[in-house]
């Protein structure tokens, strides 16, 4: 504790001392939860992108998401793990079903699901992947996240912060979802028959996230 | 916990939807992988405020804020985005990313292949009803 | 009023007279009589008072700058002294019946208006170049005539002599003008001043370094505007004009514009003895030459033409033995009788309603239709001849008296050699002038053969003019030549006693050869071939006629000048050399091989380097970037997902190098 009392003063002071508490082929439970939860997590995302039935991708994107709201909670932030989980998993995927559904989308495997333009944008990914870990692994190698003490995302914690600090951005961002939800209704009201669906579900959306 | 762990996993969620965003053909399922491409965003602003909570007492919270806001605006998105896609699939018949090229150079607006979609256009009427009557 | 005021007035009429013309001709058709008459003879009776008023004494001048011009001051100068004055006198004379005249002529013509209007402009810029003290604004006047006749020859536009004409009038004076403006520079810059009284206060003092070099580029100027060798050959095509205009341009203004030029400045050119050579040479070859062709011509107005060539070429050679009084005496007299000549002329061919002398002859009685253009006629081709007592005799022997003079050594101002070409040249030139005025007059009005068209009687205002031209005709010379010399520098022009005996002498050998040689040629009347005449509206105005008249003689005969006619006295007088005098020589050929020719093939070799040459790297400086463009538009596929991942691979491959760069890897 002596030690991070002394990293909350001096964070760059510390860390060539707290590497040397923390071994990084010794990891702790944490640690190797977050790892497997992880491996879940990019598993169901791979599949997201990569899956020839449409609907299952919608259903492994909720595997994702709900896999990134356990690592939330991991890192001490419960309240927006819930939000995760409420607006993500409650709300947008069954959107996207929707979607899905509205366009008529082929139930089963659907042979061209991936555009010619797949190379390619594997080549991009992969390069980009290279480079951004190559980047954070150099820069954070020896940085590291004390989890003890008190949660640092509570419900209570962030409350307070989003309605003392951030309440004016909060008010705006009211009013671009009021904007958003004003642009869906006359997007989807083109044409007479199909405008209810889309307005409703966008109403619901925000109301979700309200 | 070490820093290493999210920002890589969340680096590599990124990839994994961008690639989504490149390569899928449906337009639905580009916004799937948008979403992913944000939800690594909120992963690294939620494991750096994690860590900066303690090392540099930020009070403040920004980083959850600013994920909380990401979520909105990202819910926000997908309405317009959906609304979007339904109204070119009601126009056009399809919403395959890749036919819709209006902007090709040479395109004629007049080319038989736009009309044959616009014959097709009563059909995701049609559907867009049938859907409207089961919600 | 002042003289000076009263002279400003003189070119400034007919010039508001052309303005006003050109913006009323076609709202108010009544007021274009008037005010193209008016104005002229407003200004000849103003001309005539600032005449009276200056009497001989010393020169009016006046002179105002309006602004600084630069190093070499231009100045609104009125130079007015006894040549000025009686120039001017002519030159609304002249132009006072042409106008009258033309309101006959140009009767049912529908561009009258603007052919009205430019008569008096052109008058104007004749006044102006003789009342101007300042060289640049009679600069102005030169070139506004040189316009000025561009339009009035191109007035039959409709046929393609008129416009192959106008064009050589303007292009071969032009020609001249280049040097001439260039002698003016040098000369205004050796005086320091424009203003002729100062420029020749400068001669006397010996302040031109160059005089020769500035004389002779002067006189290309004077030899385009005033017809000389080898510049002469605008003036016999410029007869595709209306006859009217002929007349103007040959009897007041236009070519004499250069001489008079030449005797405004004179002490000039005295100044170099080359300079004076060279003129009494160009006078020379001018005359001579000029005679023999006006002996081939058929056209009856080129006929007239080559001799004003020839008149002209007296009254340079006037100037060449440095006697500028014989040189405006003949002009004088040149003026009114050659006006005269080109007025009778018009009416002849309205009323026989050819231009052609070898037609002419073969109809009979036509003097009979046109009793006024056959006397006065008579009058001014005597005149011409130079018969005692008409004026064109006194002002001959003015000019042959001069030359004799000089060659007698009386005078130091010009070089003897001068003086014995002149005199020769004269001598000979008047034995061909009275052989060429005695032809015209016999074909054209002792013909033989059919009765000529009879069309009524010509128009009261074409035959008054003539009369009231012949009487300075008939009368001028013999009154003028004592009272002249007080006008002039004072030097006698009383006919000597060798040069009158001699120049009569020769005069009449050549009209009697020829007279007989027409004898000789009708005797043979049986053989004469018949040949066309034309005109396909005898009835129309004489400018229809005329035009009809020009445009149909190449057709009819071949050639603009020429006609096959057995007949003719002057095809036996001149044997050989009658075909070549009728093409005038050869000259246009030989410029057309010195000059149109090349310029032709370097505008061709032009053309060529730039339709292969240059063209070239324009177009593929178009063509590699529509390659380019080309290549572009392939990747315009309208596939986002391409587009992005173009964008997007960008973005990492610049990310990544900012990494390295930060990094300093």
């Amino acid at each position: 504790m002596t030690l991070a009392a002394a990293a909350g003063t001096a964070a760059h002071a510390t860390t060539t001392t707290a590497a040397e508490t923390h071994g990084f082929l010794s990891p702790t439970g944490v640690e190797i939860a977050f790892l497997l939860v992880g491996l879940v997590t990019l598993g169901a995302a791979i599949i997201t992108v990569t899956t020839r039935q449409l609907v299952h991708a919608a259903l492994w994107l909720v595997v994702a998401l709900g896999g990134l709201a356990v690592e939330y909670l991991l890192l001490t932030a419960e309240f927006i793990a819930w939000v995760q989980v409420l607006i993500y998993v409650g709300s947008v995927v069954v959107l996207l079903l929707f979607g899905l559904m509205l366009t008529r989308a082929p139930i089963g495997r659907s042979p061209d699901a991936d555009s010619g333009n797949r190379w390619v944008a594997l080549a991009v990914s992969v390069v980009a992947a290279a480079a951004l870990v190559w980047v954070v692994a150099d820069a954070f190698r020896t940085t590291w996240i004390d989890l003890d003490g008190a949660p640092s995302g509570s419900t209570e914690v962030t409350g307070a912060s989003l309605f003392q600090h951030w309440v004016l951005p909060f008010e705006a961002l009211s009013v671009l979802l009021l904007a958003a939800l004003v642009g869906a209704i006359v997007l989807s009201r083109k044409a007479k028959d199909g405008a209810a669906t889309g307005a409703r579900a966008t109403r619901r959306d925000s109301e979700g996230v309200r | 916990m070490h820093l290493a762990y999210p920002a890589v996993l969340s680096a590599l969620l990124f990839c994994t939807g961008l690639y989504g965003v490149l390569a899928r053909r449906n337009a639905i399922l580009v916004l799937m992988s948008v979403e992913l491409m944000l939800n690594a965003v909120n992963l690294n602003l939620v494991a750096f405020d994690a860590w900066l909570s303690r090392a540099a007492e930020d009070t403040l919270h920004s980083g959850q804020a600013l994920a909380l806001f990401t979520i909105a605006i990202a819910a926000a998105e997908i309405g317009i985005g959906l609304a979007i896609v339904l109204a070119v699939y009601r126009n056009r018949g399809t919403s395959d990313i890749d036919r819709l090229r209006d902007t090709a150079e040479g395109h004629d607006p007049d080319d038989p292949d736009s009309d044959a979609t616009g014959r097709e256009a009563p059909a995701p009427r049609a559907a867009g009803e049938k859907a409207e009557a089961t919600a | 009023m002042t003289t000076t005021t009263l002279a400003v007035l003189v070119p400034l009429l007919p010039f508001l007279g052309a303005i006003a013309g050109l913006l009323l001709g076609r709202t108010a058709p009544g007021f274009v009589r008037p005010l193209a008459v008016l104005p002229t003879l407003v200004s000849l009776a103003l001309a005539a008072l600032v005449a009276a008023r200056q009497g001989g004494d010393g020169a009016v001048d006046a002179a105002t700058e309006l602004t600084p011009t630069g190093s070499v001051p231009v100045e609104l100068a009125l130079h007015i002294d006894g040549f000025a004055a009686l120039t001017a006198v002519l030159v609304t004379v002249v132009a006072g019946c042409v106008q009258i005249y033309s309101t006959g002529y140009l009767r049912d013509d529908p561009r009258y208006p603007s052919y009205a209007a430019l008569v008096s402009l052109f008058t104007s810029a004749m006044l102006l170049v003789v009342y101007s003290g300042d060289l640049m604004v009679l600069l102005v006047g030169w070139e506004v005539m040189g316009i000025c006749s561009y339009f009035l020859v191109g007035h039959y536009w409709e046929t393609p002599e008129a416009r192959a004409a106008s064009l050589k009038a303007f292009l071969v004076t032009k020609l001249g003008d280049l040097p001439f403006l260039i002698g003016l520079f040098a000369l205004a810059t050796d005086a320091g001043s424009f203003r002729i009284t100062r420029i020749l206060g400068a001669v006397a003092n010996g302040g031109i370094e160059h005089p020769t070099l500035v004389a002779l580029l002067l006189l290309a100027g004077v030899a385009g505007k005033s017809a000389q060798f080898p510049l002469h050959t605008w003036l016999p095509d410029a007869m595709a004009g209306p006859t009217p205009v002929s007349a103007l341009i040959h009897a007041a203004t236009m070519v004499a514009a250069g001489v008079y030029f030449i005797a405004r400045l004179l002490p000039l050119f005295e100044a170099s003895q080359a300079a004076m050579t060279v003129l009494a040479v160009m006078a020379a070859v001018t005359m001579a030459g000029s005679a023999l062709a006006a002996l081939a011509q058929d056209d009856i107005k080129r006929v007239l033409a080559y001799s004003t060539i020839g008149q002209l070429g007296y009254m340079t050679g006037a100037l060449a033995v440095a006697d500028r009084g014989a040189a405006v005496f003949h002009l004088l007299s040149h003026g009114a009788f050659k006006a005269l000549l080109f007025l009778a002329a018009g009416v002849i061919i309205h009323a026989a309603g050819t231009n052609s002398l070898a037609a002419m002859s073969r109809m009979g009685h036509l003097r009979d239709r046109v009793p006024d253009a056959y006397w006065t006629m008579t009058v001014a081709l005597l005149a011409l001849a130079a018969i005692s007592p008409f004026s064109g005799f006194f002002s001959k022997e003015a000019v042959l008296g001069a030359a004799e003079h000089v060659v007698t050594g009386h005078t130091g101002h010009a070089p003897a050699a001068a003086g014995w070409i002149v005199l020769l040249a004269g001598l000979v030139t008047a034995l061909l002038t009275a052989a060429y005025a005695m032809r015209l007059w016999q074909l054209a009005f002792r013909g033989h053969g059919t009765e000529a068209p009879d069309h009524g009687r010509q128009p009261l205002t074409m035959t008054v003019v003539l009369w009231v031209l012949a009487v300075p005709s008939l009368a001028l010379g013999g009154l003028a030549f004592r009272v002249l010399p007080d006008w002039f520098d004072g030097r006698d022009l009383t006919p000597t006693l060798t040069t009158s005996v001699l120049g009569t002498g020769v005069a009449l050998v050549g009209g009697i050869v020829t007279y007989a040689t027409w004898r000789h040629t009708t005797a043979h009347a049986a053989a004469r071939v018949p040949l066309g005449a034309v005109a396909a509206h005898p009835e129309g105005d004489a400018a229809r006629v005329e035009a009809e008249a020009i445009a149909a003689h190449e057709p009819a005969y071949g050639d603009i000048a020429y006609a096959p006619d057995p007949s003719d006295p002057g095809r036996l007088l001149l044997g050989p050399l009658h075909r070549h005098a009728a093409a005038g020589f050869h000259l246009d050929a030989v410029y057309s091989a010195l000059f149109v020719r090349p310029v032709r093939a370097g505008a061709s070799l032009v053309r060529f380097l730039d339709r292969e040459v240059v063209d070239t790297y324009v177009r593929g400086a178009g063509t590699l970037p529509r390659w380019l463009g080309a290549a572009v538009r392939r990747a315009q596929t309208g596939n986002l997902q391409t587009y992005v991942s173009a964008l997007l691979a960008g973005t990492v491959v610049l990310a990544v190098a900012a990494v390295l760069a930060a990094t300093g890897a």
